[in-house]
Protein backbone atom coordinates (compact mmCIF):
# COMPACT_ATOMS: atom_id res chain seq x y z
CA UNK A 1 0.00 0.00 0.00
CA UNK A 2 1.31 3.19 -1.02
CA UNK A 3 1.92 5.63 2.12
CA UNK A 4 -0.09 8.78 1.72
CA UNK A 5 1.13 12.23 3.22
CA UNK A 6 -0.21 14.82 5.02
CA UNK A 7 -3.93 14.84 6.13
CA UNK A 8 -4.97 13.47 2.47
CA UNK A 9 -7.31 10.42 2.99
CA UNK A 10 -7.92 8.44 -0.34
CA UNK A 11 -11.56 7.57 -0.95
CA UNK A 12 -12.63 4.14 0.03
CA UNK A 13 -13.66 1.63 -3.07
CA UNK A 14 -17.75 2.48 -2.00
CA UNK A 15 -16.98 6.10 -1.91
CA UNK A 16 -15.71 6.42 -5.31
CA UNK A 17 -18.23 4.07 -6.18
CA UNK A 18 -20.94 6.19 -4.98
CA UNK A 19 -19.04 9.43 -6.06
CA UNK A 20 -19.00 7.76 -10.35
CA UNK A 21 -21.92 6.30 -10.15
CA UNK A 22 -23.48 10.10 -8.81
CA UNK A 23 -22.03 11.79 -11.69
CA UNK A 24 -22.64 9.62 -14.29
CA UNK A 25 -26.50 9.89 -13.28
CA UNK A 26 -26.17 13.83 -12.97
CA UNK A 27 -24.10 13.73 -16.81
CA UNK A 28 -26.57 12.06 -18.16
CA UNK A 29 -30.03 13.91 -16.79
CA UNK A 30 -31.06 11.59 -15.06
CA UNK A 31 -31.18 13.35 -11.85
CA UNK A 32 -29.63 16.90 -10.63
CA UNK A 33 -27.47 17.71 -8.07
CA UNK A 34 -30.44 20.36 -6.65
CA UNK A 35 -32.66 17.36 -6.36
CA UNK A 36 -29.69 14.94 -4.45
CA UNK A 37 -29.03 17.64 -2.03
CA UNK A 38 -32.74 18.75 -1.48
CA UNK A 39 -33.32 14.23 -0.79
CA UNK A 40 -30.39 14.15 1.49
CA UNK A 41 -31.78 17.71 3.03
CA UNK A 42 -35.20 16.08 3.73
CA UNK A 43 -33.42 12.94 4.94
CA UNK A 44 -31.76 14.99 7.75
CA UNK A 45 -34.62 16.59 8.83
CA UNK A 46 -36.92 13.59 9.06
CA UNK A 47 -36.15 12.22 12.66
CA UNK A 48 -37.50 10.16 15.59
CA UNK A 49 -39.75 13.36 16.79
CA UNK A 50 -42.84 11.69 14.41
CA UNK A 51 -42.86 7.67 15.70
CA UNK A 52 -42.69 9.64 18.90
CA UNK A 53 -45.90 11.22 18.09
CA UNK A 54 -47.59 8.57 17.15
CA UNK A 55 -46.56 6.56 20.20
CA UNK A 56 -48.31 9.31 22.44
CA UNK A 57 -51.32 9.56 20.39
CA UNK A 58 -51.31 5.64 20.73
CA UNK A 59 -51.28 6.09 24.62
CA UNK A 60 -54.29 8.92 24.63
CA UNK A 61 -56.66 6.87 21.56
CA UNK A 62 -57.19 3.61 21.76
CA UNK A 63 -59.02 3.52 18.17
CA UNK A 64 -56.01 5.02 17.04
CA UNK A 65 -53.56 2.36 18.67
CA UNK A 66 -56.05 -0.13 17.16
CA UNK A 67 -55.76 1.24 13.71
CA UNK A 68 -51.83 1.36 14.22
CA UNK A 69 -51.15 -2.12 15.11
CA UNK A 70 -53.64 -3.21 11.96
CA UNK A 71 -51.46 -0.81 9.61
CA UNK A 72 -48.58 1.59 10.85
CA UNK A 73 -47.98 2.97 7.64
CA UNK A 74 -52.00 4.26 7.24
CA UNK A 75 -51.67 5.33 10.85
CA UNK A 76 -48.06 7.45 10.14
CA UNK A 77 -50.33 9.16 7.25
CA UNK A 78 -53.01 9.86 9.64
CA UNK A 79 -50.84 12.19 11.67
CA UNK A 80 -49.85 13.73 8.37
CA UNK A 81 -46.44 12.15 7.92
CA UNK A 82 -45.58 11.35 4.35
CA UNK A 83 -43.83 7.76 4.27
CA UNK A 84 -44.22 6.18 0.56
CA UNK A 85 -43.14 3.34 0.32
CA UNK A 86 -42.94 2.69 3.45
CA UNK A 87 -44.86 -0.95 4.84
CA UNK A 88 -44.51 -0.12 8.65
CA UNK A 89 -45.43 -3.05 11.42
CA UNK A 90 -46.18 -1.71 14.64
CA UNK A 91 -44.90 -4.33 17.25
CA UNK A 92 -46.53 -3.12 20.85
CA UNK A 93 -44.64 -3.63 24.56
CA UNK A 94 -47.01 -5.22 27.07
CA UNK A 95 -46.46 -6.18 30.79
CA UNK A 96 -45.35 -9.92 29.39
CA UNK A 97 -43.80 -8.91 25.69
CA UNK A 98 -40.83 -6.78 25.28
CA UNK A 99 -39.80 -6.09 21.80
CA UNK A 100 -36.49 -5.31 19.46
CA UNK A 101 -35.63 -4.31 16.18
CA UNK A 102 -32.84 -5.06 14.18
CA UNK A 103 -31.59 -5.67 10.45
CA UNK A 104 -29.20 -8.92 10.41
CA UNK A 105 -28.80 -8.74 6.57
CA UNK A 106 -27.97 -4.68 6.07
CA UNK A 107 -29.65 -1.98 8.13
CA UNK A 108 -33.49 -1.80 6.74
CA UNK A 109 -35.20 0.92 9.38
CA UNK A 110 -38.11 2.93 8.90
CA UNK A 111 -36.43 6.43 7.73
CA UNK A 112 -39.38 7.93 6.48
CA UNK A 113 -40.38 7.59 9.74
CA UNK A 114 -37.54 8.01 11.98
CA UNK A 115 -34.91 9.36 10.07
CA UNK A 116 -31.22 8.23 9.91
CA UNK A 117 -30.52 5.11 12.02
CA UNK A 118 -27.79 5.38 14.64
CA UNK A 119 -24.20 4.03 13.93
CA UNK A 120 -24.72 0.92 16.27
CA UNK A 121 -28.27 -0.22 14.41
CA UNK A 122 -25.89 -0.45 11.62
CA UNK A 123 -22.65 -2.39 13.25
CA UNK A 124 -21.84 -5.46 12.95
CA UNK A 125 -21.74 -6.39 16.60
CA UNK A 126 -25.44 -4.96 17.42
CA UNK A 127 -27.22 -6.89 14.19
CA UNK A 128 -25.26 -10.13 14.90
CA UNK A 129 -25.76 -10.47 18.64
CA UNK A 130 -28.58 -8.79 19.44
CA UNK A 131 -30.15 -11.79 17.86
CA UNK A 132 -28.47 -14.67 19.56
CA UNK A 133 -28.43 -12.56 23.19
CA UNK A 134 -31.18 -10.10 23.43
CA UNK A 135 -31.02 -10.01 27.28
CA UNK A 136 -27.27 -8.83 27.16
CA UNK A 137 -27.45 -6.57 24.68
CA UNK A 138 -30.38 -5.13 25.98
CA UNK A 139 -29.01 -4.25 29.81
CA UNK A 140 -25.51 -3.45 27.96
CA UNK A 141 -28.23 -0.45 26.88
CA UNK A 142 -29.39 -0.38 30.23
CA UNK A 143 -32.54 -2.13 29.44
CA UNK A 144 -32.80 -5.29 32.36
CA UNK A 145 -36.13 -7.12 31.44
CA UNK A 146 -37.05 -9.78 33.54
CA UNK A 147 -36.95 -13.22 32.74
CA UNK A 148 -40.38 -13.96 33.21
CA UNK A 149 -41.33 -11.23 30.36
CA UNK A 150 -41.11 -12.44 26.47
CA UNK A 151 -38.30 -11.41 24.27
CA UNK A 152 -39.77 -11.03 20.65
CA UNK A 153 -36.47 -10.01 18.66
CA UNK A 154 -37.32 -9.04 14.88
CA UNK A 155 -35.40 -9.09 12.40
CA UNK A 156 -36.58 -7.05 9.48
CA UNK A 157 -34.43 -9.02 6.41
CA UNK A 158 -37.27 -8.34 4.01
CA UNK A 159 -40.03 -5.96 3.01
CA UNK A 160 -41.40 -4.56 6.12
CA UNK A 161 -40.10 -1.91 8.48
CA UNK A 162 -40.56 -1.98 12.47
CA UNK A 163 -41.59 0.01 15.31
CA UNK A 164 -41.93 -0.68 18.49
CA UNK A 165 -44.94 0.98 20.83
CA UNK A 166 -43.69 1.37 24.45
CA UNK A 167 -45.54 0.49 27.47
CA UNK A 168 -47.17 3.93 28.80
CA UNK A 169 -45.07 4.89 31.92
CA UNK A 170 -46.53 4.43 35.02
CA UNK A 171 -46.99 8.24 36.68
CA UNK A 172 -47.98 9.85 33.61
CA UNK A 173 -51.83 10.66 34.11
CA UNK A 174 -53.40 13.13 32.84
CA UNK A 175 -50.12 14.41 30.67
CA UNK A 176 -50.73 16.07 27.46
CA UNK A 177 -49.69 14.31 24.39
CA UNK A 178 -47.14 16.73 23.53
CA UNK A 179 -45.45 16.01 26.80
CA UNK A 180 -46.03 12.23 26.43
CA UNK A 181 -44.20 11.91 23.19
CA UNK A 182 -41.37 13.73 24.52
CA UNK A 183 -40.57 10.59 27.01
CA UNK A 184 -40.28 8.43 23.66
CA UNK A 185 -36.74 8.03 22.01
CA UNK A 186 -35.55 7.17 19.49
CA UNK A 187 -33.72 4.27 21.26
CA UNK A 188 -37.04 3.10 22.65
CA UNK A 189 -38.72 2.76 19.36
CA UNK A 190 -36.27 0.34 18.33
CA UNK A 191 -36.74 -1.23 21.55
CA UNK A 192 -33.35 -0.78 23.03
CA UNK A 193 -34.73 1.80 25.86
CA UNK A 194 -37.54 2.24 27.46
CA UNK A 195 -39.32 5.56 28.04
CA UNK A 196 -38.18 7.10 31.65
CA UNK A 197 -39.56 9.94 33.05
CA UNK A 198 -36.75 12.51 33.63
CA UNK A 199 -36.19 12.87 37.94
CA UNK A 200 -36.83 16.12 39.53
CA UNK A 201 -33.70 18.13 40.09
CA UNK A 202 -33.06 18.09 43.78
CA UNK A 203 -34.06 21.92 44.31
CA UNK A 204 -33.88 23.85 47.55
CA UNK A 205 -37.14 24.98 47.08
CA UNK A 206 -39.26 21.35 47.47
CA UNK B 1 -50.11 -4.76 -4.57
CA UNK B 2 -52.73 -6.89 -3.53
CA UNK B 3 -52.63 -10.30 -3.64
CA UNK B 4 -55.80 -10.95 -5.28
CA UNK B 5 -54.29 -8.65 -8.23
CA UNK B 6 -51.37 -10.99 -8.75
CA UNK B 7 -53.60 -14.40 -8.19
CA UNK B 8 -50.62 -15.61 -5.70
CA UNK B 9 -52.15 -17.65 -3.68
CA UNK B 10 -50.53 -18.26 -0.27
CA UNK B 11 -50.15 -21.66 0.83
CA UNK B 12 -49.97 -21.41 4.23
CA UNK B 13 -52.31 -19.78 6.47
CA UNK B 14 -51.90 -17.90 10.33
CA UNK B 15 -50.92 -20.34 12.87
CA UNK B 16 -49.34 -23.15 10.34
CA UNK B 17 -46.25 -24.78 11.02
CA UNK B 18 -43.45 -24.01 8.66
CA UNK B 19 -39.87 -25.08 7.58
CA UNK B 20 -37.88 -22.62 5.93
CA UNK B 21 -35.09 -24.51 3.33
CA UNK B 22 -32.13 -25.59 3.84
CA UNK B 23 -30.58 -24.23 0.84
CA UNK B 24 -27.22 -22.02 -0.02
CA UNK B 25 -28.06 -20.80 -3.40
CA UNK B 26 -25.87 -17.66 -4.44
CA UNK B 27 -27.14 -14.11 -5.25
CA UNK B 28 -29.08 -11.42 -3.45
CA UNK B 29 -31.07 -13.86 -0.87
CA UNK B 30 -32.75 -12.32 1.68
CA UNK B 31 -33.25 -15.19 4.23
CA UNK B 32 -30.91 -15.06 6.43
CA UNK B 33 -28.28 -17.96 7.04
CA UNK B 34 -28.95 -18.52 10.55
CA UNK B 35 -32.91 -19.37 10.07
CA UNK B 36 -32.26 -22.00 7.18
CA UNK B 37 -33.34 -24.95 8.25
CA UNK B 38 -35.19 -23.88 11.16
CA UNK B 39 -39.27 -24.39 11.76
CA UNK B 40 -41.33 -21.66 13.23
CA UNK B 41 -44.72 -20.30 13.19
CA UNK B 42 -46.99 -18.22 11.04
CA UNK B 43 -47.83 -15.19 12.92
CA UNK B 44 -48.80 -13.20 9.72
CA UNK B 45 -49.39 -12.69 6.00
CA UNK B 46 -47.48 -9.40 4.90
CA UNK B 47 -48.77 -9.77 1.58
CA UNK B 48 -46.86 -10.63 -1.87
CA UNK B 49 -43.43 -8.97 -3.39
CA UNK B 50 -41.65 -9.27 -6.51
CA UNK B 51 -38.81 -11.79 -5.56
CA UNK B 52 -35.69 -9.77 -4.00
CA UNK B 53 -33.38 -12.71 -5.88
CA UNK B 54 -34.98 -11.97 -8.92
CA UNK B 55 -34.99 -8.07 -8.68
CA UNK B 56 -31.29 -7.92 -7.88
CA UNK B 57 -30.66 -9.52 -11.47
CA UNK B 58 -32.58 -6.90 -13.20
CA UNK B 59 -35.85 -9.00 -13.46
CA UNK B 60 -39.03 -8.18 -12.71
CA UNK B 61 -39.51 -10.72 -10.10
CA UNK B 62 -42.98 -11.77 -10.78
CA UNK B 63 -45.26 -13.66 -9.92
CA UNK B 64 -44.85 -12.07 -6.46
CA UNK B 65 -44.10 -14.29 -3.85
CA UNK B 66 -46.04 -14.55 -0.58
CA UNK B 67 -44.71 -12.87 2.16
CA UNK B 68 -44.93 -14.35 5.80
CA UNK B 69 -44.04 -13.41 9.14
CA UNK B 70 -42.34 -16.49 10.61
CA UNK B 71 -42.33 -16.82 14.28
CA UNK B 72 -39.56 -19.31 16.17
CA UNK B 73 -38.98 -20.35 19.15
CA UNK B 74 -35.09 -18.56 20.26
CA UNK B 75 -34.33 -22.56 21.58
CA UNK B 76 -34.66 -24.08 18.90
CA UNK B 77 -32.51 -21.48 16.57
CA UNK B 78 -29.56 -20.95 19.06
CA UNK B 79 -28.32 -23.81 20.63
CA UNK B 80 -27.28 -23.10 24.49
CA UNK B 81 -29.71 -20.05 24.04
CA UNK B 82 -29.81 -18.24 27.71
CA UNK B 83 -32.88 -16.01 28.10
CA UNK B 84 -36.39 -16.59 28.80
CA UNK B 85 -37.80 -19.92 27.49
CA UNK B 86 -40.54 -18.03 25.57
CA UNK B 87 -38.20 -15.67 23.70
CA UNK B 88 -38.90 -15.79 20.30
CA UNK B 89 -37.54 -14.41 17.05
CA UNK B 90 -39.37 -13.69 13.88
CA UNK B 91 -38.24 -12.78 10.30
CA UNK B 92 -40.23 -12.50 6.98
CA UNK B 93 -39.72 -15.34 5.11
CA UNK B 94 -40.79 -16.10 0.82
CA UNK B 95 -42.98 -19.03 -0.04
CA UNK B 96 -40.31 -19.95 -2.42
CA UNK B 97 -37.97 -20.58 1.38
CA UNK B 98 -40.68 -22.32 2.55
CA UNK B 99 -40.43 -26.42 2.21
Amino acid sequence: MRKETGSYQPYSYFQLMEISLRELLVEKGVVTEDAIAGAMAAMRERGPERGAAMVARAWLDPAYKARMLADGSRAAEELGFEVPGLRLIVVENTSDTHNVIVCTLCSCYPRMLLGLPPEWYKSRPYRSRVVREPRKVLAEFGTKIPPKVQIRVHDSNADMRYMVLPLRPAGTERWSEERLAGLVTRDCLIGVALPQIPKKPKSRKS
Amino acid sequence: MTLEKLGTVPLYGVGARVRVRRAAPLGHIRTPFYIRGHAGVVERICGAFPNPEELAQQRDGLPAQPLYRVRFRQKDVWPGYRGGASDVIELEIFQHWIE
